[in-house]
């Protein structure tokens, strides 16, 4: 065992645990707070894989605005939570037979790729940041899909606050 | 180094945890942590797949990025809608909101 996968299987063990919680504790604002310790997990995974931009974009993105306004959003709707009633619906034992059938799925379908089994990787090269950033705005890589995604924040921007603002005669 | 198999069960794991999140969960607010749970699982396999097919071509970490955009504008719509609701209906609980059930 090699310290790397020391600390993967640690930190998969930390995601993995936190997010059954997310999924099952009855308390909201505990399940977004689970929710941060999933998202630092990938954090970790993503500097274990060398990708050190998206690791702090991560941190940054997802649980500095995303995992806060889940908790601004709990805390506003609070009252409505029964904390004694039940989380799940009915019928949830067969969401669980679905979500495990999806996982075996998956797994088999994923063995039978040939390149499941790549233990080693090409190195990153020096400058992957600068060929990140170049990528993200050459005409012959993805700046056609780089645009749309921020034309698609821009109006979600505009379509959260018109719906939220609601209509205030 | 590890295997690459092990990020993708992982990641399988997770998006399993979240689509259960997303299937079983009451409160509209719970749901959505249930895609955010999957799409942090599509993500984990992205750069997964970019460090160990070809790390000079930076296609998976682009598209991670706008998964990052997509998750962004996904939650902040979401979140308005459920608020939203939550005024008007004073419920935020997933199968009461059927007034556009026929």
């Amino acid at each position: 065992m090699t310290p790397q996968q020391i600390i993967f299987l640690l930190t998969a063990f930390v995601a993995v645990f936190s997010a059954v919680n997310v999924v099952s504790t009855r308390n909201m604002v505990h399940a977004a707070l689970w929710l941060i310790a999933t998202l630092f997990g990938a954090a970790v995974l993503f500097a274990l894989l060398e990708a050190s931009f998206i690791a702090v974009v991560q941190v940054v993105v997802y649980i500095g605005a995303i995992a806060i306004m889940f908790i601004f959003a709990v805390m506003l709707t609070r009252r409505d939570i029964r904390e004694g009633g039940p989380q799940h619906n009915p019928g949830w034992w067969s969401a669980a037979v679905i979500s495990v059938l999806v996982f075996a799925s998956l797994v088999v379908v994923l063995s039978n790729w040939s390149g499941f089994n790549t233990v080693s990787a090409p190195p990153v090269p020096e400058d992957s940041l600068v060929l990140l950033g170049k990528a993200l705005v050459s005409p012959d890589a993805f700046v056609l899909p780089f645009e749309v995604a921020s034309v698609l924040l821009l109006s979600a921007l505009v379509g959260a606050v018109y719906v939220a603002i609601g209509n205030k005669k | 180094m590890v295997p690459l198999s092990w990020y993708l069960i992982l990641a399988a794991a997770l998006f399993s945890i979240g689509l259960f999140g997303v299937l079983s969960r009451k409160n509209a607010i719970a749901i959505l942590l249930g895609i955010e749970l999957m799409m942090n699982a599509v993500n984990i396999n992205l750069v997964a797949f970019w460090r160990y097919a070809n790390p000079t071509l930076m296609a998976g970490q682009v598209f991670t990025i706008i998964v990052f955009a997509v998750a962004a504008a996904e939650v902040a719509v979401g979140l308005a809608l459920v608020i939203s609701i939550y005024r008007r209906h004073n419920t935020v609980v997933a199968e009461d909101l059927n007034l556009m059930k026929w």
